[in-house]
């Protein structure tokens, strides 16, 4: 197809090079994928292993709403349900979320964007993986031991004095902490050190500029939750008494130390699912993205906000009145730059060529689902409002906004994508946009009722409730149905392209990001010779190939109609 | 760069130059330094907050760690820094018999400064200066305090010299078998000791411990008046401390305040965290000295060795806030 | 379904307690519920803003055939930019305004509040009066200011009145404080809402807000409820009062703690796998010392009575054993 990838394998006449010589076929082997520095197979691990967590996450979530189908005991006991809301989320958390896009989706497509052969320490990104196991497997021993019921927040001194297993899934937190440090350390030196001439800060795509961001808050804020966790493994195994009452130590302490690095992780979570979506809006509506700088520095203002309001998590707690003030007053700053965020989505699509192929129609899902999640937090920030609705179902609506109908979403919309330069193959469009479609139903199902629930009163993490709020809870039920239907109608499809979908052209929805210059299937080292970096949003760059049911690459073409 | 004549062993294939390489090497250490100063950080913050609600603690509690051990392991650290620099120097002249010499010393200090630690925590744990519920300070009468003092310092001196062997080479050998004793008197607790040297010399003749009732031998019961079950939240009762009458940094504080052991948590998890530090940078150590004598560094590239000589600074920089913090209060 | 939501939200707009809100029933919960209001009306704004734009987009700007340019490649707007930057920024300011004008009343308690003191536990609440008396639930009196001091004897705790739209963490080792001036009579809800174990969502309470003339009947009643009542059932009140049925139950039926029905004067198996016949002082042990005897089969959990029950209350209590056969 194009000139840059003649030069691999070479065997059979009739397949093309890319098929015989590709990174999924350069060597052969468990042993040589679980020794892989190929950043892209890395990649694929992460996402293999992310996926589990998120199908082990949804069952506890499942049992939970299933759990609250009637009030009282419906399937398990109140020691079980706490279980399961914690594992529920400490697995989403932890394993999940703050790994999801960055780790598994950014891995294989950064030093690609960069046109890098690699990220800059690639032994050290084996490491984060292997990291990420050993934590994940300490959750899982936590289970297989009896579980943890303190919820994912670990609070004191209700963590220090429970009989259930904090110390193993505390101690695989703080493990995991380490992966995620050396993911964003890695990317942050990939970025500064990589790029290829030609792409000067102001010309990385986006989504490098969110997971620059992201990879800043993960490097900063991680530690601090290290040494969290350090004193509270330290407080339960020693009674260290820096935490405990009953030593003179001081609970709320621990709600300190550990949002100041948990808020900073909300945009670890959500930062890099902004940079998918801006990477999905523009090529699907052909058009240039409308203000870059903008979204550019938006990332790096949320990132350094993020960091100053972790106490908007405490209004609640007996925190000072003048505190209270400042972090409401800093709250409200950081949602200014996500609001002008969605605008500029929106006026990227405005006159634009808009495809409805299954990445956008996440990304249009993200917009309508982070817009909900985003102005319900203005009741949030607001302190007197916040004050009745604070740990109720209401704080539990608004975040499954942002972390589900945001970050998941957008990880959605990504792994659509990127599907086709992960595996060369495409996947059915219709059973796509089915499988969207449900979800979207679904979510909004569980989630809004909740919204309902939180403001007439309904605390969150309650096993039991009162009567009156049956009808609610049945509904939100129902709705986590929908949505887990939509997720096996999602699996089996993706599952059947694996095996037997269409094979991909190279650049299939016209994108003018660096990835998208190597072959259907990208070879092991990525590129011959360094691309030379272009406008990533300039359009013209690329034309459509009825050939190929891709866009072909213009200045390629050209070079090649030269050579020929 | 398949196509590049000149790509060297040492240079990653996904880098073009070694200047490349190298920068990278050194921005990701510099990052990994950042994390490890906020994870400290977190420690200094917990420092902060409880000193600054609780002076009384501090200013007491102090006085049970040994300044010249204390002194002692500074100095042997800030020359081990000096060391660790001139190896960096000499590997990058390529000078790989001198880069041996350097970090074996750096090595030696390493070692040192650990068996110096033991000693201060052996102290610490045979008077039960210990954390949270482990805090069960040793109450003697004064005599008995004074004989059974003067054994342990004898006995220790002797295992502190052989553990702290390699502080040899950074003189202070002489010094550690004096500090050992005096580290004892300051250890133990009966609060009218006044001058470190004194308390065992004098044998009890004059001071006994205020605020404790001799004849309370049953130590439950001298348990129970330290820590007296909390009427209420317990917090409140912090409250209720009178402020400390302003004191005299060499003198003892009259009375011990309560939730003493909280000092101690802070020290063991500061020092503790800083020991591991240590240990992995020992490690570190370690590991290019050895690769220095396999010969894999040249002129052209010893980045590990600057590498490694980045994070022994940052351990040796902890130390240096943690001694003033930690030793030197008031 | 969202729909359907949107509509009855809309339909139950402006009414005291529906769709959203609870009915308020404190003087602080009005500007409250004027700031929700406020607040879900820019929600709407906003959020059908851009809903409407996006379809608009997507229908009229739809591709038609895969070589299709878009229309135009703006990369910017100033003006545009500033506004959807200044207006949001203005909103942003009167929100954060009118919610911290508010947080200060919800903080600060009037002079003239009567004072109670609240203790909460795993998993119950006990609400203490200046003259000594003691309830499981709050009892107070209409159109009065009531200040709470609140700790906590174990874990974190949070007393939640959804129709005062009041909210305080209780915290071990230190007070806090929350107030509240009823404006009508009736009973409202109070929930823990910081999660605090197996029976967080069973530690349940009500704030009974009487006319000043039951409330003083209600006080008389309850200060010398043991000497006017007969024993049993005296000892049932102290059973209701200090939240004993969260853990025991007296109906035979499983708990956190052994049922109540049929123990009296048996031989209860310890885990130390001695018995202990159940007689006045064993009650009276396992009420102030719980971690003396601890029955087989169950956890070391019960938190100590001492200091809080007084001996009356636990000879009454006995009483009340005594008829659960």
């Amino acid at each position: 197809m194009s000139a840059n990838h003649t030069t691999y394998g070479g065997g059979t006449p009739g397949a093309p090079a890319w098929e015989q010589d590709n990174y999924l076929n350069h060597t052969h082997g468990l042993k040589s994928w679980l020794t892989t520095l190929d950043h892209k197979r890395i990649g694929l691990m992460y996402l293999i292993c992310i996926l589990a967590s998120f199908l082990l996450g949804g069952l506890f979530a499942l049992l939970v709403r299933t759990e609250h189908l009637t009030p009282g005991r419906t399937i398990v006991d109140a020691d079980l349900y706490n279980q399961y809301f914690t594992l529920h989320g400490a697995v989403m958390i932890f394993l999940f979320i703050i790994p999801g896009i960055p780790a598994a989706l950014g891995n294989f497509v950064l030093p690609l964007m960069l046109g890098a052969k690699d990220v800059a320490f690639p032994r050290l990104n084996l490491t984060s993986w292997y990291l990420w196991v050993i934590g994940a497997i300490f959750s899982v021993v936590t289970i297989a031991l009896g579980g943890v019921d303190t919820g994912w927040t670990f609070y004191t001194p209700y963590s220090t004095t429970t009989a259930t297993h904090v110390i193993p899934v505390t101690l695989g937190v703080f493990i995991l902490g380490f992966s995620s440090i050396f993911t964003g350390l890695n990317f942050i030196v990939t970025i500064h050190k990589l790029r290829p001439k030609g792409m000067t800060w102001f010309k990385m795509p986006l989504f490098l500029w969110a997971v620059y961001a992201t990879a800043l808050i993960q490097v900063l804020a991680t530690p601090v939750l290290g040494i969290t966790l350090l004193l509270l493994i330290a407080e339960r195994a020693m009674g260290i008494g820096i935490f405990d009452p009953a030593l003179g130590g001081d609970p709320v302490l621990f709600q300190h130390f550990f949002w100041f690095y948990s808020h900073p992780a909300v945009y670890i979570m959500i930062l890099p699912a902004m940079g998918v979506i801006s990477e999905v809006i523009a090529p699907f509506s052909r058009k240039t993205i409308f203000g870059y700088k903008f979204i550019a520095y938006s990332s790096i203002a949320i990132a350094a906000f993020g960091f100053l309001v972790w106490g908007h998590h405490m209004f609640t707690s007996g925190q000072s009145a003048l505190g209270n003030m400042l972090f409401s007053a800093l709250t409200f700053s950081v949602s200014i730059p996500s609001a002008i965020k969605v605008f500029n989505w929106l006026s990227t699509m405005y006159k634009g060529s808009i495809s409805l192929k299954t990445p956008m129609l996440y990304a249009l899902a993200f917009m309508f689902l982070f817009g909900i999640g985003g102005l319900t937090g203005l009741f949030l920030g607001a302190l007197a409002v916040d004050v009745h609705l604070h740990d109720t179902y209401f704080v539990v609506a608004h975040f499954h906004y942002v972390m589900f109908g945001g970050t998941v979403i957008a990880f959605l919309a990504g792994l659509h994508y990127w599907w086709p330069k992960m595996f060369g193959r495409m996947y059915s469009e219709k059973w796509g946009a089915v499988a969207c479609a449900l979800i979207f139903i679904g979510f909004n199902v569980t989630f809004f009722t909740q919204f309902v629930l939180g403001s007439q009163g309904m605390p969150r993490r309650y096993y039991n409730y009162l009567p009156m709020y049956t009808s609610y809870h049945q509904i939100s039920t129902v709705g986590s149905y929908i949505m887990g239907l939509g997720f096996v109608i999602c699996a089996i499809y993706l599952a059947h392209s694996l095996l037997a979908g269409k094979k991909a052209a190279a650049n299939p929805w016209g994108s003018v990001t660096l990835e998208w210059r190597t072959p259907p299937i990208p070879p092991h080292d990525n590129f011959d010779k360094t691309p030379l970096a272009g406008d990533p949003y300039d359009y013209s760059q690329v034309r459509w190939d009825a050939k190929t049911g891709g866009y072909v690459w213009v200045d390629e073409q050209s070079s090649a109609a030269v050579a020929g | 760069m398949s196509g590049h004549s000149s790509h060297p062993d040492y240079l990653g294939h996904h880098y073009d130059t070694p200047e490349q390489q190298f920068d990278s090497g050194s921005l990701g250490m510099w990052l990994f330094l950042a994390t490890e100063v906020l994870l400290f950080a977190g420690l200094f913050c917990a420092y902060a907050i409880y000193r600054s609600h609780h002076p009384e603690i501090f200013l007491y509690a102090h006085q049970y760690l040994d300044k010249n051990m204390g002194a002692l392991n500074t100095a042997v650290l800030i020359f081990s820094s000096f060391t660790m620099a001139m190896a960096v120097r000499m590997a990058q002249l390529g000078k790989n018999n001198h880069v041996v010499t350097l970090l074996t010393i750096t090595l030696l200090c390493g070692f040192g400064f650990l068996g110096v630690k033991k000693v201060e925590y052996e102290a610490k744990w045979k008077h039960g200066l210990l954390w949270g519920k482990k805090f069960h300070p040793e109450e003697h009468s004064a005599g008995a305090h004074g004989t059974e003092a003067l054994h342990d310092a004898g006995v220790t001196t002797a295992a502190g010299v052989t553990t702290a062997a390699g502080v040899a080479t950074a003189a202070g050998g002489a010094g550690a078998s004096h500090d050992t004793g005096a580290s004892h008197d300051a250890a133990a607790m009966p609060a009218g000791a006044t001058d470190h040297g004194a308390a065992p010399a004098t044998g009890g003749s004059t001071a006994a411990p205020v605020g404790i009732n001799p004849a309370n031998a049953d130590p439950m019961a001298v348990r129970s008046n330290i820590a007296p079950p909390p009427a209420g939240p317990a917090g409140l009762a912090e409250n209720a401390f009178e402020p400390k009458q302003k004191v005299n940094s060499h003198a003892t504080p009259k009375e011990r305040p309560s939730n003493v052991h909280i000092f101690f948590g802070i020290y063991f998890l500061m020092t503790g965290l800083h020991g591991v530090h240590v240990i992995a940078g020992m490690s570190a150590i370690a590991w290019v000295l050895w690769r220095t004598m396999k010969g894999h560094f040249s002129a052209q590239y010893s980045t590990p060795v600057h590498l490694v000589g980045l994070y022994w600074h940052l351990v040796d920089l902890v130390w240096i806030y943690l001694f003033p913090l930690l030793y030197l209060v008031g | 379904m969202l729909a359907s939501l949107l509509g009855s939200m809309a339909g139950f707009l402006g009414q005291g307690g529906g769709f959203w809100l609870p009915e308020a029933a404190s003087k602080t919960a009005e500007p409250v519920d004027a700031l929700f209001n406020f607040v879900l009306w820019i929600c709407i704004f906003f959020f059908v803003l851009i809903c409407v734009l996006m379809i608009l987009f997507v229908m009229r700007f739809r591709r038609q055939r895969p070589d299709e340019e878009a229309l135009s490649q703006v990369e910017h707007n100033s003006a545009l930019e500033i506004t959807w930057t200044v207006i949001p920024l203005a909103l942003a300011i009167a929100i954060f305004w009118m919610g911290f004008k508010g947080y200060m009343d919800l903080a600060t308690p009037p002079a003239n509040s009567m004072g109670v003191q609240v203790q909460a536990q795993k998993w119950s609440w006990l609400f203490s009066y200046p003259n000594g008396v003691s309830a499981a639930e709050l009892h107070v009196p209409e159109d009065t200011p009531v200040k709470l001091t609140m700790s906590s004897s174990d874990v974190l705790h949070s007393f939640f009145v959804p129709a005062f739209r009041i909210k305080q963490d209780v915290v071990p080792g230190r007070y806090t404080t929350v107030w509240f001036h009823p404006t009508r009579t009736g009973e409202f809800q109070v929930y823990c809402t910081e999660y605090c174990g197996k029976g967080h969502s069973d530690m349940l309470s009500k704030v009974i807000v009487h006319s000043r003339t039951d409330y003083d009947k209600w006080m008389d009643e309850e200060g010398n409820f043991i000497d006017k009542m007969p024993a049993p059932e005296a000892g049932a009140k102290v059973f209701q009062k200090y939240g004993c049925k969260q853990c025991h139950s007296v109906d035979g039926a499983g708990g956190t703690g052994p049922t109540f029905k049929g123990l009296w004067g048996i031989d209860q198996p310890l885990t130390t796998g001695a018995k202990v016949k159940v007689d006045e002082n064993y009650v009276r042990e396992s009420i102030l010392q719980p971690q003396a005897k601890i029955a087989a089969g169950y956890e070391p959990v019960m938190p100590t009575f001492q200091g809080r029950m007084n001996d009356k209350e636990i000879g009454v209590l006995i009483e009340y054993l005594k008829t659960l056969k």
